[in-house]
């Protein structure tokens, strides 16, 4: 082989790992065997009619459901590998370079990766059941979403083999993210993989904005609105304005590593600091983002869950409504540490602990909803009872935290560590995992079993406090986070040990997580009514899993908790206005090709900048553009589902 | 709240801390355990807001457990039920208002603290300054009123002020002694003040914060407080025994490497304000000549 081919293949693979040709050797097995399997059950036409192509929200959900447990795993393996470096004093399990890329893309695939996908998957699933729609607002603009989030998490993953990861941490600062220091292309993954997803994100924000205010059934205002859509709304429009703050820094940083501009650096009168303050104007409403869906979920499963009315309806929105606005003023907390002056840091300091306020208010009305309840312990409420010890806990180190004067001592420290991941874990992901349990029956059609979940929860429950209060501690002994080692004699190995082995047991409930879903899939109990919890709102209403077209005829509503009074007026005896209507064609959108086309077509812009070819980036760029103008001329893009379909399939859930 | 109140309700806040954190060897807490008037102020405020939260964290976890006990959806359950009730205006009151006003106390106590740290610490003797550049992967300090350097520690005289100046010439970093205080960001091209100040003589632990790269994790040094006396003995020994720090050596230093502690007899003149100034310092005029009046 010319030796060029040679070296250029040294460059572009990743070599001298063994863990990178075990992951080499995993790829292409895993890719191998779907291709197999696709081809043997003749299942590709399948999988582009029904999936690649789909507009429908609810399936749409599931991808993003199962992308997001993919992310979950993936980022978790990095977090066990990271605890077992750092297990015991000078570790020599990884090397430096290694450990950094491995935090770096652990932080970037667990925040954008699978937080976002992940509430994205129940804002699909869930937001058009509840308010009696048929599909979102913009269902070809949703695919594109999806698409686009889907090429970006490929991108930054397949920096593991080629290439080489992104190894400045996942906010990524310069100088140390540009040029001098960073030369490698495993920081353009990182910035193209994120730029390509964000748009994506901002695109659902705007889709849920849209489609909550414009799209609800009749007789549901806004404060007629299940709590989880109000969360969605209130997330929509964290999304909406702060995304472009994330764009600016990425694409700034992207043009100073690759054209040699000096936006971030010193040299020619550019300023690092902008970029960490644009960083974190995007970067702290998107906290906000990803776990305000979370209480929207905690909402829902509690007044479910305790058979009551959820307590202080307007006050949750209020305290809702506040944390937007507000979350949107403390950004510079994360780095009051820079000493930009007293009056600075006072104001956000201030700001920061005032968010605090109104997140307490909601956990007491979570409280107070189960307070004279008749509370029983399924696993989405033990998802949820799980959380509130967590974020009590988490919301005050979060205070103790905007003390700025205490933050210089916390900053930067292990203490940070445990606060964050203990709102984000306590916050997002029981949030998440709650909702999985509560929807599951509604998208798929059957439950998920008891038993192993609550096993599941155990072990990851009583794991977090293992692997995460250890943290609080190692922070006040001067830990400070991203080293890979430390010596022995600080104190801090005891801590660092029992961390990890919290680590492993968290391990092991994601894994009785995965266990009991294979194990309801196969022998799970069907949900043959649509309501298996005695639900409360209007995706209840509807067979599991819904129809296509979600709602028969969409129902009107007269109250909160609309299905609820629905019941409650059944048992009444009272006539239900409903089944009287006579059925009418339904209007739907076509699926399409396109929105998957356009994102590979992003996937080759964006794999073409990261290693500065452009004429493979300019290609992508021109297919995109192509797709976006043959939209333009497209007007056959929607259909009527006839009347005696609707019956059939009506009928075929022995409705009528 | 009066300052005996406050003091009385400290003592109690360590008390509750005291279980929780000292497992054995307190000393190694080094946060709640200040050698000085700055770590020792932000101590304090530590200690404030561990006691506020917890009036909040503790009944909340409570209360929880309570309810869900009382109230499960049993057979013979006699506990009340009552699913329409949703509202109480008494109940949102109080926690709207306890929580705003334990952050109205813990907000003018940060708001006072923050003024006060960016103040030199009241001392018993002369401010002294030291010059503090973050390099790859190394510490390098100036003392310019010695005219003497060292690498990857610093020792200071006890009981007086110190002011070190900040400054990186790789990427950004942040300069950490908990016991003595907290941190501050090293920034290439600028100049940062950090007041800190040893009570009492000793080895206190100091290293980078912010991540800069695959030898951030070495990057600490001992601050080494002494008895002013001592102090200028040391100093006048540095002078006698140590190599001079020469242009062709800062250069060494400049390159991506790990080292020992290393000190210097003198070093370059203007050395700091030179590496501030290519570093993009002369594009912030206002911040250098504030910094190194
Ligand atoms: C209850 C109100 C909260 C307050 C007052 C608060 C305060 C803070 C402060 C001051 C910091 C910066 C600390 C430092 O860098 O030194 C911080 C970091 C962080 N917080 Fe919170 N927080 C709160 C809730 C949350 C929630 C709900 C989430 C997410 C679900 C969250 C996620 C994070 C993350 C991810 C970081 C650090 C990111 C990084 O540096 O890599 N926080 N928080
Ligand atoms: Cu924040």
């Amino acid at each position: 082989m010319p030796a060029s081919v040679t070296n250029f293949a040294t460059h572009f693979f990743v070599t001298g790992e063994p863990m990178i040709y075990g992951a080499d050797v995993a790829i292409v097995l895993v890719s191998l065997a779907i291709l197999f399997v696709l081809t043997y059950f003749k299942k590709w036409k399948w999988l582009w009619k029904e999936w690649l192509t789909t507009v429908d929200h609810k399936k749409i959900g599931i991808m993003y459901l199962i992308a997001a447990l993919l992310m979950m795993f993936r980022g978790g393996v990095d977090a066990l590998l990271m605890r077992t470096q750092l297990m015991l004093p000078n570790g020599r399990f990884l090397q430096a370079q290694h450990y950094n890329e491995i935090f770096t893309t652990h932080g970037t695939l667990m925040i954008l990766f699978m937080a976002m996908p992940f509430i994205f998957a129940m804002f699909n699933i869930v937001v058009p059941l509840q308010i009696g729609a048929r599909d979102v607002a913009f269902p070809y603009l949703n695919a594109i979403s999806f698409w686009l989030f889907f090429v970006a998490a490929m991108l930054l993953n397949l920096s593991f083999v080629i290439g080489g990861s992104p190894d400045a941490g996942w906010v990524s600062y310069p100088p140390l993210a540009d040029l001098p220091f960073d030369r490698g292309p495993g920081e353009n993954f990182y910035l193209l993989s994120l730029q390509i997803t964000g748009i994506g994100s901002m695109a659902t924000g705007l889709n849920f904005f849209v489609t909550i205010m414009r799209m609800r059934a009749p007789g549901m205002t806004l404060m007629r609105m299940p709590l989880f859509c109000w969360a969605v709304l209130s997330a929509s429009v964290l999304i909406i304005v702060a995304f472009p703050a994330l764009t600016a820094a990425l694409a700034l940083l992207l043009i100073d590593r690759v054209a040699g501009a000096h936006f971030f650096t010193m040299l020619a009168g550019g300023n690092p600091m902008m970029y960490v303050n644009l960083f974190w104007v995007w970067g702290h409403p998107e906290v906000y983002i990803v776990v305000l869906p979370a209480f929207g979920v905690f909402s829902e499963v509690v007044a479910t869950f305790a058979k009551k009315r959820v307590f202080g309806y307007a006050s949750m929105v209020a305290s809702m409504m506040v944390i937007t606005v507000i979350s949107y003023l403390v950004w510079l907390h994360h780095f009051f540490t820079m000493g930009a002056g007293p009056g600075v840091n006072s104001f956000f300091a201030l700001a920061s602990m005032i968010i605090a306020i109104p997140t307490g208010v909601k956990v007491f009305n979570w409280l107070m909803t189960l307070f004279r309840g008749r509370i029983r312990l399924t696993p989405p409420l033990l998802w949820t009872l799980g959380f509130v010890p967590n974020f009590a806990i988490g919301g005050a180190t979060g205070v103790m935290l905007a003390v700025a004067p205490a933050d210089y001592q916390y900053h930067n420290s292990y203490f940070l560590i445990a606060h964050f991941h203990q709102v984000l874990i306590g916050g997002t992901v029981y949030g998440m995992i709650a909702g999985m349990y509560y929807w599951w029956p509604k998208v798929f059609g059957f439950l998920l079993g008891e038993r192993l979940a609550r096993h599941a929860f155990w072990w990851f429950n009583i794991g977090f406090y293992v692997c995460f209060l250890p943290q609080y501690f190692l922070g006040y002994m001067g830990m400070t986070r991203r080293i890979y080692t430390y010596p022995p004699g600080m104190g801090w190995t005891t801590w660092n040990f029992i961390s990890t082995l919290g680590a492993y047991m968290m391990g092991i409930g994601f894994i009785l997580i995965a266990a009991n879903i294979v194990q309801s899939a196969l022998h799970g109990v069907r949900d043959t009514t649509g309501d298996p919890w005695d639900g409360r709102t209007l995706e209840w209403s509807l067979p599991s899993p819904a129809p296509h077209y979600n709602f028969a005829r969409i129902p009107t509503v007269h109250s909160r908790d609309a299905w609820w009074e629905m019941k409650e007026a059944r048992r009444r005896g009272e006539p239900v206005q409903e089944s009287t209507e006579p059925l009418r064609p339904i209007h739907m959108p076509k699926s399409s090709g396109r929105p998957f086309i356009l994102s590979v077509l992003f996937f080759v812009f964006g794999f073409g900048m990261t290693f500065n070819w452009y004429v493979m980036a300019i290609i992508g760029l021109l297919g995109v553009g192509i797709c976006l103008v043959l939209r333009s001329f497209e007007f056959d893009t929607d259909f009527y589902i006839p009347v005696h379909e609707i019956e059939e399939t009506e009928a075929a859930y022995g409705r009528s | 709240m009066s300052e005996m109140g406050l003091r009385r309700l400290r003592r109690l806040g360590v008390l509750a801390a005291v279980p929780l954190l000292c497992t054995g060897c307190g000393e190694r807490y080094f946060i709640l355990n200040p050698a000085g008037p700055v770590a020792n102020v932000e101590k304090n405020l530590i200690v404030l807001t561990f006691v506020l939260t917890g009036i909040v964290v503790i009944p909340v976890i409570a209360l929880m457990a309570f309810i869900v006990t009382r109230y499960r959806d049993k057979p013979g359950n006699t506990a009340p039920y009552e699913p329409e009730w949703s509202e109480s205006k008494t109940l949102e009151i109080i926690w709207w208002g306890i929580p705003i006003l334990i952050i109205a106390i813990l907000g003018t106590f940060t708001v006072r603290d923050t003024f006060r740290l960016v103040r030199p610490p009241v001392a018993s003797g002369p401010p002294m300054t030291i010059q503090v550049t973050s390099l790859d992967w190394k510490w390098l300090f100036q003392y310019p009123g010695q005219n003497i350097a060292t690498v990857n520690y610093v020792r200071i005289p006890a009981g007086r002020p110190v002011e070190f100046v900040l400054t990186s010439h790789a990427p950004m970093n942040s300069f950490w002694v908990p016991q003595l205080g907290g941190q501050e960001y090293t920034m290439p091209g600028m100049a940062m003040r950090l007041w800190l100040q040893a009570d009492r003589p000793g080895t206190y632990f100091g290293s980078g914060a912010n991540f800069t790269g695959r030898g951030f994790a070495h990057m600490r040094f001992n601050v080494i407080a002494m008895p002013s006396a001592d102090f200028d003995r040391w100093t006048q020994q540095v002078k006698r025994t140590a190599p001079p720090l020469t242009t062709a050596g800062y250069k060494a230093l400049e390159q991506q490497s790990v080292v020992g502690q290393l000190q210097y007899s003198s070093f370059p003149k203007g050395l700091f304000e030179q590496t501030i100034r290519t570093d993009g310092g002369m594009y912030m005029k206002q911040k250098m000549e504030t910094a190194t009046d």
